[in-house]
Parts: C-alpha cells; sequence; structure tokens
C-alpha cells in the first residue's frame, strides 16, 4: 500500500458500486464533515445536532433544490472507521442522484477521495494494522461468498494470530542459539543441534504450508479461469448461458456465430469462475474466424480448467479428435484440468462414446442439455470439485494467504530458514545460523512488525535461569 | 584548595570506571582536567565482581583499548587469570574475560591518574551544577565553595542518594563503606532532569582461610593468557585459579525462609534489578524446581585472602546468608567478611542524552556511566571515553564523534541508551549487536584505531605498529590469491588432514576456505613470511588470524556488509532536530510521546524505539517529505 499523506482535508466519494442498484452510499470522512452536512442536509425532525451512531431522514439540498430525500448516519471521531467524523449519505439509488449528491459536497468544501483513501485513513490513523487495511481492501474487491470470508478472517487478524505464533516460534529457536553466545557460562543445558533442527524443520513446514495456501487464496480472489472449447454448432454458447442462467452470449443455429472470445465470471458455490467462451475451432478460411481460433489457442494455454463441449447427436469428427489430443497433452504438460460435455442430449445419439480417449484417461464426463438444463446442475458440482483439486484444497477453518506481499515475504523467510537450515548441518557456531534466523523474523516483520533484540533477550530471561 | 579564577577545561565528577577514562582522555587531549572523587583512595574500585571483560564485555574492553582508553593494559597488568570464552564457538563471539587484582587495578589507575599532564585528582563531593542560559558554567561542591570549567561529565556511579539494603536493615551509601553522594539528583531534577531509580546487587565475601579448596573443582585460566590490549606483548603476572562449588536443597530451605526478610520481597526495595543477573532467592522462587545452583569462587586480590562468591548475589538478613552458606559444599566453615547486599541509586533516563552523551538540557554537560542506567565497569569505561572525546571535540568546536552500531558494540551502547528505555541495569550482550560477525574483538583495532589515533589518544608506536599489521594483511591477502603452490606436497597435506586432494594446482585463498585447513597446518608449503615457522610473534599471530577469519567467512561478512548497506539508507536519513511531533496529526499518540521524549537522530534510530510501529515510520517519512 502507498502511503500518501494528508492533512485537514476532508474527502468524500460514492461508496457503493456504479450500476444501477436500489439505494447508493455517500462517504464523507474528515474534520469539515459536519460542517458540509448541515449546509445541504435538512432532518424531517428539526434536528440541531447529529448525534453519533444515529440516522436522520431528510432532504437533501442543491442550494434551494431538493436533490434526493436521504439518510444520514453520523459517527463522530473517533469512533469511526478511519477516526475521522464520518457521515454516510444513503441515496435513491442510480449513478445520476449520487453523482449530483456527490458534486454538492464536493462544491461545499470535500475533496474527491482517491481510491482506498478511506481504508488508507484508517490505517494511518492507527486504526487498522497493515494486514487488516489490505484486507479491507480486498473485501471491497471481493467477488464471491468464499472470498468474502477469508477477507472477514484476515480482517479479524487470523493472519497477525498465525504469523505471530510462527514468529514466536522462531523467537524460541532463536534463543536457543542466542543462550549458547551469550550465556555459555551459565548453568544451563544447551539445546542439541539434532533437537534444533526438528524444530527449524517444523517451523519450515508450517510456513510452506502458507506459502502454498497461496494458489488457493488467489484461486478464491482472482478465480479460476475456465474456457469452453469444442468444433463449432455444439453448442458451447448454449451451455455457458445455461450455467449463468441468463441469456448474454449471442447464440444463433449459424455455426460461427461467437467470433471473438467472450468473458463472463460466474459464481458457483462461492468461487468465481472467469469463463471464456471461444469460437468453435475449425478449418477456416475466413479471416475473422482464423483470428478468433488464434486466440482460443492462445487462452487455452492460461485456462485453468477446460470444459471439451462434444455433440451428443453427431459422429466424432477428426476435429473433435484434434481437440482431444490437444488437451490432454496440455494436461499433461501444465496440469490443465479437463472436463467433458457431450451436450445435446435431449436429441438422438450418434456419438461413439467408447471412441473418445477420455474415458480410458479418467477424465470426467458430463451429458447435458443447455436447451433443458438437464445435466447443469453435474456440471456446476464438477467444476466446484475440480477448482480445489490437487493444490487447491481449501478447509474453510485454514487461514489462506491472497496477498502477493504476504507470500513474497513468507518465500523470503522460508528461504532464510532453509539457509539456517544448511549453516546448523555443516556444523558452523551459532552465531552464523543466528544472521539467518534474524533475517527470517525480518521478513515476517514486514508482514506484522519487526522483532527486536530486547524481544530475544526477554524471551531468554522469561524461560531460562540466567546469573550466576 | 580551590582557585575560583581558575577554568577547567574538563571537570569529570566520579572516580570510578567512566571517570578515570574520562578524566584521562580529556588530559590528554590537552585539556586542563579536574577529577573529583569522594575518596581518593578508591578509585577504579571493582566494587562487585572482581573481573574485566566477559561475553560481550570483552569486546567493549578491546574497543576501548583500540581508542586509546586505559582499561586493557590495567586489566593486562594487574590481571590473575585470564581466560577465551566461548573458543569453540566461531570468532565472532570469543571474548576475554580477566580476574583482576582488584588492589592493584585501583592502584595501578591511581598512579595513571596521578601521573598524568594536565589532570588535578581531588577528593571533594560534588552537590550541584551552575549554569547560565542552560550552559555549563562549573560545579558546587559539598563545602560550598565552586569550581567552574567549561564542561561537566558526572558518572556517580552509584552514589546519587545510594541505599544499601541487607535484610530488612539499610543505609544510606554510595557502596560498601562509603558516603552516599547526596544534593546533586536534587540539583539536576529541579534543572529540569527526570531520574528513577534502579536497585543492583553484590555477593558476600569470604575468608579464604574459611574454605575448603579440596572440595571445589579448580578452575583454572588459559594456559596461554591472551592480553586485551593491543599493545600488552605478553602477560607476566602470576596466575591463579577459580573454584567451582554448587548450592544444594538445604541452601535453599534456608535462603527461602529468610524471604519475610527479604527486602526484595517484601516491598521495601522499589528499584528494578536486572534480570540477567538475578539475585540467589530470585532464582529459587522463580526457578523453584532447579535443585542446585552453581556457585565461583574468584580470588579478589594476591594481597588479601577474600573471595567473591559468584552466583550468589543476595540481600538476605546476614543470618540467613551465614546460616545458608555453610551448607554448600567447602563451606561448611565459610566466615563471611562483607555480607551482600542490595543497593538502589537515582539513574537519569539516557534518553535526555544526545548521541555525544552531552544533555539535551544543558549545553557541555555530558552523563556516562551507571548515572545512565548501565551496569558494569567496562560499559563505564566506554561511556566516560565517549563523553569525554565529544566533550573535548566540542570545546574545540570539531564534529562529534558518533560511532554507529555497524561499527561498534560502543556504538551499539550508546544508540540502545539513548533510544530504548531503560527499566533495568543495561548490560552489553552479543544478541543487542545485528552486525555481530564483524564486530569481532579480533578486529577492535582495524575499526576504530584511526579513530583512537587522531584524537592523539594512542602512542605513536602502537599506531604505527597497527598501521603495519594493516598493510601486511592487505598484501597477505593478495598473496594467497597469488600463491598455487606445488601439487605433490600440497596434496599430501590435504591427505593428512582428511579433506578431498587436488587434481591440479589451486591458490592458496581457495585451500583456506577449506574448514579444515588452517594456516599453521601449511608451513613451509611456499616461500613467504606466512608459512616461515620461526616467524612467530604476536603481529603475525594476529596477522595470520586476521587473514584466517576474512577468508573462511567471507560470504557471511559479506552478508553482514550487505545487511549495513541496506539499513544505511534508514541511518543516514537524518531528522531535523527541531521537529514538531505534535503536529503530525497522523502519528500514533504513544509514537508522538515517545519520538518527542527520544528525538531520534535519524529515521533509523526512529524505528528502534520500542512502541513504535511501522506505521509510524511511514507517516514519518511522508511528513519529512513534505
Amino acid at each position: 500500500m502507498v502511503i500518501t499523506p494528508h492533512n485537514d482535508d476532508t474527502i468524500a466519494a460514492i461508496a457503493t458500486p456504479i450500476g444501477t442498484g436500489g439505494l447508493a452510499i455517500i462517504r464523507i470522512s474528515g474534520s469539515k464533515t459536519l460542517e458540509i452536512v448541515d449546509k445541504i442536509f435538512k432532518s424531517k425532525h428539526d434536528t440541531d445536532e447529529l448525534k453519533s451512531w444515529h440516522i436522520y431522514l431528510g432532504n437533501l439540498f442543491d442550494k434551494k433544490d431538493i436533490i434526493d430525500e436521504v439518510t444520514v448516519s453520523f459517527y463522530r471521531s473517533p469512533r469511526s472507521y478511519t477516526t475521522e467524523d464520518i457521515v454516510e449519505i444513503g441515496c435513491h439509488g442510480g449513478i445520476f442522484v449520487a453523482r449530483r449528491i456527490l458534486d454538492v459536497i464536493l462544491e461545499n468544501g470535500a475533496r474527491l477521495a482517491e481510491p482506498g483513501e478511506f481504508t488508507k485513513r484508517a490505517f494511518i490513523n492507527g486504526r487498522i494494522d497493515l494486514s487488516q487495511a489490505e484486507a479491507v481492501a480486498d473485501l471491497i474487491h471481493s467477488k464471491t461468498e468464499i472470498s468474502r470470508n477469508i477477507s472477514l478472517k484476515h480482517m479479524e487478524g487470523q493472519l497477525y494470530e498465525k504469523i505471530e505464533r510462527i514468529r514466536n516460534e522462531l523467537i524460541d529457536i532463536l534463543s536457543l542459539l542466542e543462550i549458547e553466545l551469550d550465556f555459555s557460562e551459565e548453568d544451563i543445558e544447551f539445546v542439541e543441534r539434532e533437537n534444533f533442527i526438528i524444530k527449524l524443520n517444523h517451523t519450515i513446514e508450517e510456513i510452506e504450508h502458507l506459502i502454498n495456501s497461496y494458489s488457493t487464496g488467489k484461486i478464491i480472489k482472482e478465480g479460476i479461469n475456465l474456457i469452453i472449447i469444442g468444433k463449432r454448432n455444439v453448442g458451447k454458447s448454449s451451455l455457458l448461458n445455461a450455467l449463468l442462467r441468463e441469456d448474454r452470449a449471442i447464440v444463433t443455429e449459424i455455426p460461427g456465430t461467437t467470433r471473438d472470445v467472450l468473458e463472463e465470471q460466474l459464481d458457483i458455490k462461492g468461487i468465481l469462475f472467469n469463463v471464456i467462451d471461444t469460437a468453435g475451432i475449425a478449418e477456416t478460411d475466413d479471416p475473422v474466424e482464423k483470428e478468433g481460433i488464434k486466440r482460443t489457442h492462445g487462452k487455452i494455454e492460461r485456462a485453468n480448467i477446460v470444459i471439451h463441449v462434444l455433440d451428443f447427436s453427431n459422429t466424432l469428427t477428426k476435429e473433435d479428435q484434434s481437440i482431444i489430443s490437444k488437451v490432454e497433452s496440455l494436461s499433461n504438460q501444465k496440469g490443465l484440468k479437463i472436463i467433458s460435455v457431450i451436450n445435446k442430449i435431449d436429441l438422438d445419439k450418434k456419438i461413439e462414446i467408447e471412441k473418445i480417449s477420455y474415458f480410458e484417461n479418467n477424465i470426467p464426463i458430463v451429458r447435458t442439455s443447455a436447451k433443458t438444463f438437464a445435466g447443469i446442475d453435474d456440471l456446476e458440482d464438477m467444476l466446484y470439485q475440480k477448482a480445489f483439486e490437487g493444490e487447491n484444497k481449501y478447509n474453510t477453518s485454514d487461514v489462506i494467504i491472497t496477498k502477493k506481499r504476504h507470500v513474497e515475504a513468507l518465500k523470503k523467510c522460508s528461504g532464510s530458514l532453509k539457509r539456517a537450515l544448511k549453516t546448523s548441518q555443516t556444523g558452523l557456531s551459532s552465531e552464523f545460523i543466528s544472521v539467518d534466523l534474524r533475517e527470517a523474523l525480518d521478513s515476517l516483520g514486514e508482514i506484522i512488525g519487526i522483532v527486536t533484540n530486547e524481544d530475544i533477550l526477554k524471551n531468554i530471561f522469561e524461560k531460562f535461569c540466567i546469573g550466576k | 584548595m580551590i582557585d575560583s579564577n581558575k577554568i577547567y577545561d574538563v571537570i569529570v565528577v566520579g572516580a570510578g570506571h567512566a571517570g578515570c577514562e574520562a578524566a584521562l582522555a580529556a588530559a590528554r587531549m590537552g585539556m586542563k582536567t579536574v577529577l573529583f572523587t569522594i575518596n581518593m583512595s578508591t578509585v577504579a574500585k571493582m566494587s562487585c565482581n572482581p573481573a574485566i571483560g566477559g561475553l560481550a564485555k570483552g569486546h567493549l574492553v578491546r574497543e576501548i583499548d583500540a581508542l586509546g582508553g586505559v582499561m586493557g593494559t590495567i586489566i593486562d597488568e594487574t590481571g590473575i587469570q585470564f581466560r577465551m570464552l566461548n573458543k569453540s564457538k566461531g570468532p565472532a563471539v570469543w571474548s576475554p574475560r580477566a580476574q583482576a587484582d582488584k588492589i592493584e587495578y585501583s592502584e595501578r589507575m591511581l598512579h595513571l591518574l596521578e601521573t598524568q599532564k594536565n589532570l588535578e585528582l581531588k577528593q571533594a563531593m560534588v552537590t550541584g551544577v551552575t549554569i547560565e542560559n542552560d550552559k555549563i558554567t562549573g560545579v558546587k561542591l559539598f563545602t560550598g565553595s565552586e569550581v567552574r570549567g567549561k564542561s561537566v561529565i558526572l558518572t556517580a556511579g552509584t552514589f546519587l542518594n545510594g541505599l544499601i539494603h541487607i535484610g530488612l536493615f539499610s543505609y544510606s551509601a554510595g557502596r560498601d563503606g562509603e558516603f552516599a553522594a547526596k544534593g546533586l539528583t536534587e540539583n539536576l531534577v529541579s534543572l529540569g532532569f527526570k531520574s528513577e531509580r534502579l536497585k543492583t546487587g553484590t555477593p558476600p565475601r569470604l575468608d579464604g582461610n574459611s574454605i575448603d579448596f579440596d572440595k571445589m573443582t579448580v578452575q583454572p585460566g588459559d594456559a596461554k593468557p591472551q592480553p586485551f590490549s593491543y599493545q600488552t606483548k605478553a602477560i607476566n603476572r602470576k596466575q591463579v585459579p577459580c573454584y567451582l562449588t554448587n548450592t544444594v536443597e538445604q541452601t535453599h530451605k534456608i535462603l527461602l525462609s529468610g524471604l519475610n526478610r527479604s527486602p526484595l520481597y517484601s516491598g521495601k526495595i522499589i528499584g528494578t534489578g536486572p534480570r540477567y543477573c538475578p539475585s540467589i532467592e530470585t532464582k529459587l522462587v522463580r526457578f523453584a524446581d532447579k535443585t542446585s545452583h552453581q556457585l565461583y569462587l574468584e580470588p579478589e586480590s594476591l594481597r588479601n585472602n577474600e573471595y567473591y562468591v559468584n552466583g550468589y548475589s543476595t540481600s538476605l538478613p546476614e543470618d540467613i546468608q551465614w546460616k545458608a552458606i555453610r551448607t554448600i559444599p567447602g563451606l561448611e566453615k565459610a566466615e563471611i567478611t562483607r555480607p551482600g547486599y542490595a543497593i538502589e541509586y537515582d539513574f537519569f533516563p539516557p534518553s535526555q542524552l544526545r548521541p555525544t552523551l552531552e544533555t539535551k538540557y544543558i549545553e557541555n554537560l555530558y552523563f556516562a556511566g551507571q548515572i545512565n542506567g548501565t551496569s558494569g565497569y567496562e560499559e563505564a569505561a566506554a561511556q566516560g571515553l565517549m563523553a569525554a572525546i565529544n566533550a573535548v571535540l566540542k570545546l574545540h568546536q570539531q564534529e562529534p564523534f558518533i560511532l554507529a552500531r555497524s561499527q561498534a558494540y560502543i556504538g551499539v551502547l550508546i544508540d540502545d541508551l539513548i533510544t530504548k528505555e531503560i527499566t533495568e541495569p543495561y548490560r552489553m550482550f552479543t544478541s543487542l549487536a545485528e552486525y555481530r560477525l564483524l564486530l569481532r574483538q579480533d578486529n577492535a583495532d582495524m575499526r576504530l584505531m584511526d579513530y583512537g589515533n587522531s584524537f592523539g589518544l594512542l602512542d605513536k608506536e602502537v599506531y604505527e605498529q597497527f598501521c603495519e599489521k594493516r598493510k601486511l594483511i592487505k598484501d597477505y591477502y593478495e598473496d594467497l590469491q597469488q600463491i598455487r603452490p606445488d601439487l605433490n606436497a600440497m596434496n599430501q597435506i590435504l591427505e593428512g588432514q582428511n579433506t578431498s586432494q587436488l587434481k591440479e594446482k589451486e591458490n592458496l585463498y581457495k585451500i583456506l576456505k577449506r574448514p579444515e585447513i588452517t594456516l599453521d597446518k601449511l608451513n613451509g608449503i611456499a616461500e613467504h613470511p606466512l608459512f616461515e615457522s620461526n616467524n612467530d610473534n604476536r603481529l603475525m599471530d594476529q596477522v595470520r588470524q586476521q587473514l584466517e577469519i576474512e577468508i573462511k567467512y567471507e560470504g557471511y561478512l559479506a552478508r553482514q556488509n550487505q545487511q549495513i548497506e541496506r539499513f544505511s539508507k534508514m541511518e543516514n536519513h537524518i531528522i531535523p532536530e527541531k521537529i514538531d511531533y505534535s503536529k503530525i496529526k497522523s502519528l500514533s499518540s504513544e509514537a508522538k510521546e515517545k519520538f518527542d521524549q527520544v528525538r531520534p537522530r535519524s529515521i533509523g534510530q526512529a524505528s528502534r524505539i520500542a512502541g513504535v510501529s511501522p506505521a509510524d515510520i511511514s507517516v514519518l517519512l511522508i511528513y519529512l517529505k513534505k
């Protein structure tokens, strides 16, 4: 997070997402909040002074014109999100009303907030720590249920707690080294190197576990890239519409309607899927179609899951077989996950299922009819299952890393610890290992604050009888 | 006795380890100096442990020596048992320690003080300072006289309102048998200084004739004693052993039976004592499951027959001390010559100081030693020396002398003092030095002698020898990269050391990287002074040692240098002195308060203040950019 200075500015912004909705909220924060609201809002109950933690109904004025009937909630400093005076104005939805109210607020002395500036103020004013601030930003951007769940956990400091526990383990381990150095003349039993290595290994494992959670965290935060491929007119777009349960992709009976790559976002049981519908893959001379097919190939490379759609009502073609061999090889090389869908089961069967090599290779086959919605639930189950297959296993009680900055710090930490392990195995004495361990602690400090020399000594004095 | 027209350049108050170093350094830098002590026969006295050095403290002594202080040479002359501690570890944590003949140590210091040009030693109690426009003008004596001086260094030790406790009995004293200093604390507090209370303690001393040493384990010193000072050629004094025994369960029972009359546990003592040096009763209470504690009997002098009981510091009543000591193997008939005691004293939280040890409120007034909340002779001496150097530099209107944490333990010490909250007597530990691998006792001269020389504190001869050493190290380092000895001869040596043989010639620099290979194992391998076995003298030993360390641990040393580089941006980011922290709105109130109190010199120092978060540092950086 980049921190920029702020002074006595009062800031305002529309807090709800841009778009149509029943309600919109405009938030104002800063020392001039009440002054501004006084000028533009008149409560229906002739209130002299707004009380903190109360909601008022009234009219919002632009000079003498009423813009909208609104609710005003007041949070007095320091008991507010930013610790400054905050007012939230709830108005009727729609971009126009909210924009006009914001304009009036700005005309009366506020400045438009930069993205994330409310959270930034909360952070700078000591209301939340850095990892909490980042989680709030994630919460605002989080798109699905599970993602929201993780953001909430971070805000409650679960990440903080987990890393603090690891940090305390490291302080314990470092203390074991330091007593050998600073208290070697004391009547203390020093820890065997072997024992030390066991402890160190254990901590490394914990950190690696957290690092591994990043790929899951990333999926939860950014979504899974899902691509739908298949030869022309097997019903790819209809299938996507069935999953979306609305008509977005253009569907016609003419093969090759979807000429470009379409992207949609799909929420299945709280997991975000970025779905890419593609042009059908076929031999063609049409330059527009050619370009579409080229893009499809590019997209397959970046996908996590591919749905290959086959037509129940037609026999397998050379085109089908070439797609099969292409995705199977990608699956082997890059771990691309495949689901094969046999669509159009509402029609008569012509496909020779035994000729599909997916069968032998244990690739799941789901039978659907995009038209009748048959099998769509099965497909959704299969997508959810595949999303968390392998390394992305997700347990709702796990602490999951979703921030690049955090995973980088943890990787640095793990690297230092592995060096410490190596150093301790070469038989060098504790002060050399200590260099690595201190670096590891500094890396964790980038997430939750630094460990001082005194912290280490304090730990030693608490746990060992020092003083001959 | 006092000429009221005379204006001293430097007035030092207190002749302990800080005061003696300060007075000698100021005088040797050409300043007209006077040193006041309450008792001229007890200068540089070892009030507690009769030893100099020890883990991390030995490093300090080597640094003091490299800067031109006297602690190293005096202990070399008066030490009666030398040991290099941590010898089984890497060179960065080796630390010299010596038992001192404390009577001779004190006498030797007295001799230096009395023979030092520009220095007057006087007996008097100082009760206050005189100032004009927040600038020091001199000191007041308890007789009513005033002495004028351009700068004043206060090194009052445990004497400020010192209060000794033995059981529930207590009396006013600076240390065992000496007056406490009255009036000075109150005078300074009236000038706006804040004072607090600390506590420390000492064990009983025993009559050697009453000890049965046969029941104890003998602890001899090193066979080849290593001197502290770079100037000392060899240790020639008679060496004696220490003795090891231990407490038994009966000892614990008796000691615990006295807890109801313990000043520590009855709430009589208010000052905080050191966690690293607890009294025996504290150890029993805190670590109740330990059935025995080691005790070392250390000789106090070859001239008397008293022994110091290391590990048995106590302020329990006299009868309990005596009864308990007689349960200890070898001490069944022991006679206590002086009982153990606890002492409470005033100190001035050193956040009131600048990095030069000058006070923030009164110009040209400096504090050094226990008055700053430290413990230990070495910590005190280091501060005394640094305060004097800076006092003199300031009188000459020269740049202050501030050592960085990456340069010396002394730098770590002073930065910690002025930055961190002192809640117990502060002592040095190697773990307090972030750049421990570089701050070794063996290279204190390489790190600091240029400074010592520039202040005129080093003998010409000593500095010239150092320059020669430095040149040899540089030349030989290059030589080792060039010399590629005969393959057969080399392989013969490698085979003898159980390390893999070479296929083709290799330079000696690479060979020395192997842990099994040291320079002495390569005798005769090449025609070079390094490999001549008859070329053994202290200088050559030191050159070999430096080369081995630099080559063997090169990777680690380079990494520490990179760390210094990384943090130097923060250390070099200077904060303007007149900054008003209350105006930086987004700072947490704790940070505002701490910043205002400490007034950090750099962002690096600011980041080390307890209670300051990384967010506060970011906010401060933003504010400074504006």
